[in-house]
């Protein structure tokens, strides 16, 4: 457990120190929050329409942005080695990277996008349940997209193939996330996606550490 | 099955086969093709585009089985690090990301006249499109990692993890509302499995199903006899290099 913690804030720390924490994925989000009036133009109608799903597909890409660093570099200065050296299990040192990774990208951007739904227009009504599914919901982005950070560790240009392999695993949270959110807005029940969304999420969790850690396995072999 | 897993055997064995089942691939899928195309019967609704279907189902079939033979050779390769499995998995792939595009592209076809759009986001039509993603990284994730051993491990761990979407394809007409209707071909009618289409469209279809699969063991066969031999060709030449 001291492993795992001192894991975590290691991460935070690097990611604070050189990777622009939390700002770089922020600032990702608000670019391209900024660039969907520019264009589909200033009708705000249709853009409170879309915000809720072009929210949670901005916010799958920001997670993107920083996920191919995930491993890469751990493995480029070897202490990813030193890691799978340690008593520390691989498979909860994946979880408590992707949990740093979580904290550091998928929670601030759940505390913004209710700010930038409101400049999308967004309907009364949705605010909630978009915070709700995108607390429930972004864990995937980190845990499910440590498996394809961990497969693309060693790669020189892993980046676009890591989309490519990650891109799949997060369409059901897409889909449940801004389907929660429409029904909200159009007054109904979505309890049910919610529950699917925390199902994904915590399969996530438990799957994303044991495929990621047999993935960062091969590389170390 | 573990006896066939040398690769000398498999060669004398899918060698033997290969003739064969190019000749029942071809049968069934000629036969398959002419009775679709000019023997059966014309819908009453749909006219001629309901041909389509004989290439779309079939295909759309195609498009999970090979997942699904992928998905067991992976097992095998990681469980039991045969490299026979890995050569399955690797060559049934660009075979499997065909048939999901013939699947895409037939349907799209038919949509335009019988739905009004070539393109719709309901849950049957993204699924198989995500599939076709699945395909694609799959075959990315061999080609990025030079070392063999590695790339099919990483391979084989992508498409354990991509299974899941396998009976969101199969359920995503039953679960929700789609446009893309549920199953028609074979139905639970009181308690039995009962075809729902009639005799002259049932067996076409049929018939055009088994020569798919057909097609695809003959294909991978010649996939996976080429890639034994560019295996040996590389070795002998390491060989030749090094002496």
């Amino acid at each position: 457990m001291k492993g795992f913690l001192a894991l975590v804030g290691r991460d935070l720390r690097l990611s604070f120190r050189i990777g622009g924490g939390p700002f770089l994925g922020l600032g990702f989000f608000l670019t391209v929050t900024a660039m969907l009036p520019l264009g589909v133009g200033a009708k705000l109608n249709l853009l409170g329409e879309a915000a809720a799903g072009f929210l949670w597909v901005s916010a799958a890409l920001a997670s993107l942005l920083s996920l191919d660093r995930l491993f890469q570099a751990d493995a480029e200065d070897g202490s990813l080695d030193q890691l799978a050296l340690g008593t520390l299990p691989l498979e909860f040192a994946v979880f408590a990277k992707a949990l740093a990774h979580w904290l550091t990208t998928g929670l601030p951007l759940t505390v913004a996008a209710p700010v930038l739904a409101l400049m999308l227009n967004m309907p009364e009504g949705g605010y909630t349940a978009l915070f709700v599914s995108l607390l429930v919901g972004s864990p995937v982005f980190s845990f499910a997209g440590a498996i394809g950070a961990a497969l693309t560790a060693g790669l020189r240009r892993g980046g676009l193939l890591l989309s490519l392999v990650v891109l799949p695993l997060f369409v059901p949270v897409i889909v449940f996330g801004a389907g929660a959110v429409s029904a909200a807005i159009n007054g109904f029940e979505s309890w049910a996606a919610f529950e699917f969304l925390g199902a994904v999420s915590l399969f996530a969790m438990v799957l994303g550490p044991l495929a990621g850690a047999a993935a960062l396995r091969i590389h170390l072999s | 099955m573990l006896r066939y897993a040398n690769p000398k055997k498999f060669l004398d064995l899918s060698g033997a086969l290969l003739p064969w089942l190019w000749l029942a691939a071809i049968g069934l899928m000629g036969w398959g093709l002419y009775a679709a195309l000019f023997a059966t019967p014309l819908d009453y609704q749909q006219g001629d585009s309901v041909r389509i279907m004989y290439i779309h189902v079939p295909s759309a079939w195609m498009a999970s089985f090979i997942y699904g033979v992928m998905f067991i050779a992976s097992v095998v390769g990681l469980v039991w690090k045969h490299p026979l499995a890995d050569t399955a998995a690797k060559e049934a792939a660009p075979i499997g990301a065909c048939f999901t595009a013939a699947c895409l592209i037939t349907g799209a076809l038919w949509g335009k006249p019988t739905w009004g759009t070539y393109w719709i986001w309901d849950a049957r039509l993204t699924s198989v499109l995500v599939l076709f993603f699945l395909y694609l990284g799959y075959m990315g994730v061999w080609a990025a990692i030079e070392d063999r051993a590695k790339a099919a491990k990483a391979a084989a761990i992508l498409c354990v993890v991509g299974v899941i979407n396998i009976p969101i394809i199969r359920f995503s007409v039953e679960w929700w509302d789609t446009l893309h209707q549920g199953p028609s071909v074979v139905r639970f009618e009181n308690g039995k499995l009962a075809p729902s289409i009639d005799p002259s469209m049932l067996w076409p279809l049929v018939s055009m199903g088994v020569g798919c699969t057909v097609l695809f063991v003959a294909l991978l066969f010649v996939r996976m006899r080429t890639d034994i031999a560019r295996r040996r060709i590389r070795t002998l030449l390491a060989l030749k290099a090094a002496a």
